[in-house]
């Protein structure tokens, strides 16, 4: 076992990596070399090999070639327990934890041995940890009962409790909300600062500039360039795409007549519920929910589409009044619902694309028209630049082609389109894809509701915007008329 | 017919309760210890369906071993290994084959039982050896708890210990811990250096192994001999149905066990109650009622049942004793690795 002394330092340095799955190529002669005490972004859009080669890093999985090397010394990792002995932990990005264990279980799990546990210790160990971050972490409630951003913080605590010099992080920033955000910076600058060398893996411009102090910039598996600090953003957005994308353009608000309406609302679910929610939307506009993951966004969406039954309050659509929580009628009228989790809510793990198109399809045939669900299954993947096959499970899609595939199941003319963070997880492009595909609808008078967590992206886009907290919408502006600091101190409850 | 007057004196003529709790707890010693193991396998997210057969063919072994060698502990012995390797083929399949664990188990389940019956016809109406009773010198003495928990033959103390030990086990040591971190999630088991495939298979093994126990103390203890049928049919199902019910908690479990074990002395004393009813009533009725029961107790864990007992302390925390969430990872096949 290595010495992973104080003062010393570990040098990582990762030559000619290469990762095979059959004829893919996840990793394709990658080399970089990472001193301590800094932070290094691995920066590239999804599927670029980013999280492949952090895996083989950490041990879960082995490179079909290359070797790494620690402090000049050539090492093998079998799997990811030899890893953190070698001193390097890695976040996984799907959180890798017990959440129906409690949080001082997932702490010590792994730390422990032998027969007897001394929980005591741990918890002791674990509350001088997050205190000396700035953590809160209660030891003994379950893991379910955390945000993910929490999950994360307790993830960390873990790894140092392990013992380890490296942190790798994969894609830390997605999902947890701008002040969970800040605090995870913090705490990374404290490690760096410490000595101990981090490395951050994302497609988030802003995340790296903000952090690192170099970025390796990752292509179709390979190196395409590196940077130290301070960056030139137009040079690293051309390593990652070849060519910059442009920015989709906010557009107008243009006045219509009404296409939903709520009237004293109230509902339960989340963390917050939804309380006395009175709001009109109008044909063409593209409003933006902004707040904390949880603070009523979600449950608004799902009352606004019918999927959910509000406990009290009128809705109105296109004028008329409709029963809460009667899908069907919704549907009918023209509202449409797309949830963030693609996999759990949106698509059906284990069938093809042909079936999902088949299962869409009104016709009442007792027997499946295959040919026809198979050619319309081919157009829609030309259609939506969808890359897959019709014969493709959805679960194998990647994030950003599942979202596509979603999005082609919107009905052609909807009046009301209703959008649960649509860009979560997609690499720049698909996202760039997925707003210039939803501005079409808004030309043709759609009105579109859409929760993000990226303030960025709400002000890019939304010509409304709504902040949420703890279940009431406590500002309602037009977008022009704000700006970020503004709606981050609405985010976090303090309204002027 | 027998009148009011004559049920009402005989049931309290009848009920002396120190020997009815005394029967309850000997009665349940063999479910006890067959949930127990099960709740052991499920933990480590394996579900070994084949508790039925499995218990029978252990039953028939720990007989015939017995028989065979005058030994006790042999006939014991033969039947744990039964049970473990009974157990072993379910985890096996599913571990390094990929194979469906109740489709496995359920086709064991049925195989077990028939040989359990072909193979033990020459042992059927023997008189063989069984455990004798053990009281525990001086505890024995202590007024109604002496006799209820300390007048037993030794399967029955260990189905008590078994409650105790594997409650602390699970909960209290690193060894359950790693226990419970497999079931919920084998790969963030693998990634904190722990071997999700090695722990599966042993736990497979220990819980069959003592659901092989509990075969061989109802063909040694409670209802000695073998025959067909031999009376041990129907409880794996219901030693199943109350891992579930009883939250994956051993304890819960064996309460659970004691109910059923209650039922059915109750059963035995309704006969001599209502001697017109025809005595399979009463060998039967235990088994739906269980089932009514713990459906009614997994009733109480719905959203509008659980609004409905908001005011009512009592209610609530009874309700809370008995909720409890299954491994994450039980019955999965695919274990990435």
């Amino acid at each position: 076992m290595l010495n992973t002394n104080e003062d010393e330092t570990m040098r990582i340095e990762l030559q000619d990596i290469h990762k095979y799955y059959g004829p893919v190529r996840a990793n394709n002669g990658v080399s970089l070399t990472i001193a301590s005490g800094e932070i290094h972004g691995i920066l590239g859009e999804n599927g670029a090999g980013k999280s492949t080669l952090m895996k083989i890093l950490s041990g879960f999985i082995h490179a079909t070639k290359g070797t790494i090397l620690i402090d000049a010394c050539p090492v093998k990792f079998e799997n990811p327990a030899q890893a953190s002995l070698m001193g390097i932990g890695m976040l996984y990005q799907d959180p890798l934890d017990f959440p129906f264990l409690t949080v001082l279980d997932n702490f010590m799990l792994g730390l422990t041995d032998g027969l007897s546990v001394q929980a005591d210790q741990f918890r002791n160990q674990l509350n001088e940890l997050s205190a000396s971050f700035g953590f809160q972490v209660n030891p003994d409630i379950p893991v379910q009962r955390l945000t993910i951003g929490e999950r994360q913080q307790l993830e960390i605590l873990r790894l140092l409790g392990l013992g380890i010099e490296v942190l790798v992080l994969d894609e830390p920033t997605t999902g947890i909300s701008a002040v969970q955000k800040q605090l995870l910076f913090q705490a990374l600058k404290k490690l760096a600062a410490d000595g101990k060398s981090v490395i951050l893996v994302s497609h988030k411009l802003e995340d790296v500039e903000a952090l690192c102090d170099r970025v390796t910039v990752l292509r179709y598996g390979a190196v395409t360039g590196a940077m130290e600090s301070p960056f030139d953003t137009g040079m690293l957005l051309k390593m990652m795409f070849g060519a910059p994308p442009s920015q989709p353009l906010r557009k107008a608000a243009q006045s219509g007549s009404s296409v939903l309406e709520m009237k004293q609302v109230y509902a339960s679910g989340g963390r917050s519920g939804l309380k006395d929610c009175s709001i009109t939307f109008r044909q063409g506009e593209m409003i933006g929910l902004a707040g904390l993951e949880g603070s009523g966004q979600g449950v608004f969406l799902r009352v606004a589409s019918g999927m959910q039954k509000p406990a009290l309050g009128e809705i109105s659509l296109r004028g008329a009044r409709i029963k809460g929580g009667a899908f069907p009628a919704f549907r009918q009228a023209g509202a449409a619902f797309l949830p963030a989790s693609r996999l759990e809510e949106g698509l059906i793990p284990g069938l093809t694309l042909t079936e999902h198109y088949a299962l869409q399809n009104k016709s009442s045939k007792f027997l499946i028209p295959w040919a026809q669900a198979y050619q319309q299954a081919q157009k829609c993947i030309n259609l939506f630049r969808i890359k897959g096959q019709p014969q493709t499970f959805v679960q194998t899609l990647s994030g950003g082609n599942q979202q596509r595939l979603l999005l082609s199941f919107l009905p052609d003319k909807p009046k009301l389109l209703l959008l649960e963070n649509p860009t979560r997880g997609l690499d720049l492009e698909s996202a760039h894809w997925v707003w210039q595909r939803l501005c079409n609808y808004a030309d043709r008078k759609v009105c579109i509701v859409f929760a993000s967590s990226e303030l960025d992206e709400i002000l890019m886009v939304a010509n409304r915007v709504l902040v949420f907290f703890d279940g009431s919408i406590i500002k309602d502006v037009k977008a022009d008329e704000t700006d970020a600091d503004e709606l981050g101190r609405a985010i976090a409850g303090k309204c002027d | 017919m027998p009148t009011l007057h004559f049920i009402a004196t005989t049931m309290i003529s009848d009920l002396n309760l120190t020997i009815l709790f005394a029967s309850v707890i000997a009665g349940a010693a063999p479910v006890v210890i067959a949930a127990i193991g099960e709740t052991i396998t499920e933990k480590a997210g394996i579900i070994n369906l084949s508790l039925d057969g499995t218990i029978l063919l252990s039953a028939m072994t720990a007989f015939a071993v017995a028989y065979e060698t005058d030994s006790l502990l042999l006939g014991f012995g033969a039947a744990g290994i039964v049970g473990a390797c009974v157990a072993g083929i379910v985890a096996l399949f599913s571990i390094y084959l990929g194979q469906s664990q109740v489709a496995v188990g359920f086709v064991l389940t049925l195989m077990c039982r028939d040989l359990a019956y072909f193979l033990g016809n020459p042992y059927s109406r023997l008189q063989g050896p069984q455990a004798s009773p053990l009281p525990l010198p001086f505890l024995k003495e202590i007024p109604f708890l002496g006799t209820v928990f300390c007048n037993h033959n030794l399967p029955v103390y260990l189905s008590l210990a078994l409650i105790f030990i594997s409650w602390q086990y699970i909960y209290r040591t690193s060894y359950g811990l790693k226990l419970r971190s497999v079931g919920e999630n084998p790969e963030a088991s693998f990634v904190r250096g722990i071997n999700p495939r090695k722990i599966q298979l042993t736990y497979a093994l220990c819980g069959g192994f003592l659901v092989g126990i509990s075969g061989a103390v109802f063909s040694l203890a409670i209802k000695p001999g073998w025959g067909r049928p031999q009376g041990a049919e129907g409880v794996g199902w219901i030693a199943l149905a109350l891992v579930i019910f009883g939250g994956w908690h051993p304890i819960r479990a064996a309460a659970g066990a004691y109910f059923f074990s209650f039922l059915q002395v109750i059963g035995i004393h309704a006969q001599t109650w209502l001697p017109n009813a025809p005595a399979q009533v009463f060998q039967v009725a235990p088994f739906p009622l269980m089932i009514f029961t713990l459906v009614l107790m997994h009733l109480a864990q719905k959203e509008a049942v659980l609004n409905w007992t908001e005011e009512k302390a009592w209610l609530r925390t009874l309700i809370r004793m008995f909720s409890g969430t299954a491994p994450q990872s039980l019955g999965k096949t695919e274990i990435s690795n």
